[in-house]
């Protein structure tokens, strides 16, 4: 099966056209947050009016990196499960996100949201954090220092490998492999 | 009598945090690239293939396998003829663990209460278990835990009435519900039976059996062989892309319990079961 490469930030069109179960390899600019700095992001909006940054257009790759060795541009970072942002990702969608990246199951309202917005959920492979480290060329640090490894982070990434889990039609590739290989274990 | 000062101990565990995170045992990869031979579907074996791969970069660059290098949870089973001197045992092992994932590099996920959620910036304290044994030896496992899979745990007081039928479609269920979520292939730890904390800790330790190994007891043996099959019928598979390979294994330990009571606790690791033993 072949992957599709997607330079990001990309128009939504491209978003939308992506299908549940197409591989990607992504080229571009993502965000790192994971739940504090979620947490801390709809709060700041609520009280000031605005994100740390513009999420317009943006993905979000939810990971909390092991810290880097010096010399390396980061520690090994694979992607936590996602379900722990649902409170805030609808929120985050209607304001303009149009992609996110984490790994396991996502709630039904953030499911109608994606639909609604016109936006995709994709997976990374969970636990291949060291591998998926090295496709991160560049990182920095945009806001919230002070949560260590939740952090918010800009980083630059070549040919990261991802999975559609989540298309813009709300079909969940969890549910349809799932179905497909049940019971027997040999729906092939 | 055996005297042991406990910052043997403490060194010791400095030493087993970067080697638990960053070498994923042998018999961990060899399931992974069995699953490789008998994984149906595709994109399944390619999430096997990556698995490999990320086992050796981690350990040929000496960085964690998974970013999440988990809470520490120490195992010590102390033979009873030894005597410590130093420090006491659970400050040596948390100095150890300070230590440890400072100089490894590794990922501090601590907070210091469970409310107000502010990280203790050196991954400590550690959740210490104390076991007796005869003898002069001192093991340490130490499991660095993720909690991708420890979010997973599961408990149920079921009844007697309820039986094996009961026990199995609970966690069955359990593992259904998590889903992708534990990063599957998984290993099922199950406790089944004392009190609900004994449960619980039994399906804990049941993790630290090596992949392939059968219980003792005839009659979990054939409850671990009846889950494996069953988890690998529900079609969660390799990630929960679908597939085949949802478990790599299943391990049950037990005890007597209460006339009135069928406690089963489950508990999940990921496919990278990593843990470290040394005996002093």
């Amino acid at each position: 099966m072949n992957e599709k490469k997607i330079d990001f930030p990309c128009e939504r069109q491209v978003i939308v056209s992506l299908r549940a179960g197409e591989k990607v390899l992504i080229t571009g600019f993502l965000f790192i947050a994971r739940d504090a700095a979620h947490k801390r992001m709809t709060d700041d909006y609520y009280k000031e009016g605005k994100f740390p940054f513009d999420i317009k257009g943006q993905g979000i790759y939810y990971a909390g990196p092991a810290p880097a060795r010096p010399g390396a541009v980061i520690g090994p970072a694979g992607p936590t499960t996602s379900k722990r942002m649902d409170k805030y990702t609808p929120f985050l969608l209607e304001k303009g996100l149009l992609l996110m990246i984490g790994k396991g199951n996502r709630s039904i309202k953030v499911r109608e949201s994606i639909v609604a917005c016109g936006c995709a959920y994709l997976a990374a492979a969970g636990g291949a954090a060291a591998l998926i480290s090295e496709t991160i060329k560049s990182q920095e640090i945009v806001a919230y220092e002070d949560l260590g490894p939740e952090a918010i982070r800009k980083i630059y990434v070549e040919e990261f490998p991802a999975i559609v889990i989540i298309d813009s039609d709300g079909n969940n590739l969890y549910e349809i492999g799932r179905e497909k290989y049940k019971t027997t274990g040999d729906g092939e | 009598m055996r005297i042991i000062d406990t910052i043997e101990i403490q060194m010791a565990i400095e030493d087993m945090c970067l080697e638990a995170s960053c070498d994923i045992p042998k018999e961990i990869i060899r399931c992974y690239s069995d699953a490789i031979g008998t994984e149906r579907n595709p994109l399944g074996r390619d999430v096997l293939g990556q698995l490999v791969k990320n086992a050796e970069i981690a350990h040929q660059r000496r960085i964690p396998s998974c970013q999440d290098t988990g809470m520490a949870v120490v195992f010590l089973e102390i033979g009873a003829e030894i005597f410590f001197r130093g420090k006491a045992m659970e400050e040596a092992v948390n100095d150890g663990i300070r230590s440890g994932y400072e100089k490894g590099f590794l990922r501090k996920s601590i907070v210091k209460h469970p409310l107000d959620r502010i990280n203790t910036g050196d991954n400590t304290p550690a959740v210490i278990h104390y076991d007796f044994t005869k003898g002069n030896k001192l093991r340490i496992v130490l499991m660095p835990k993720g909690f991708g899979s420890e979010n997973m745990s599961a408990l149920a007081m079921l009844e007697p009435a309820d039986g094996i039928d009961g026990v199995v479609r609970f966690i069955v269920d359990a593992v259904e519900k998590a889903g992708p979520n534990p990063c599957p292939p998984v290993f099922v730890g199950v406790g089944l039976g004392g009190t609900a904390d004994k449960a619980m800790l039994m399906a804990k330790k049941a993790l630290l059996r090596q992949p392939g190994t059968r219980s003792t007891i005839e009659i979990d043996a054939l409850l671990e062989e009846r889950l494996l099959n069953e988890i690998n019928m529900t079609g969660i598979g390799p990630a929960g892309l679908g597939g085949s390979t949802t478990a790599f294994d299943v391990f049950v330990e037990s005890y007597p319990t209460h006339i009135a009571g069928l406690p089963v606790a489950v508990n999940i690791c990921c496919h990278a079961l990593r843990y470290k033993e040394r005996i002093l």
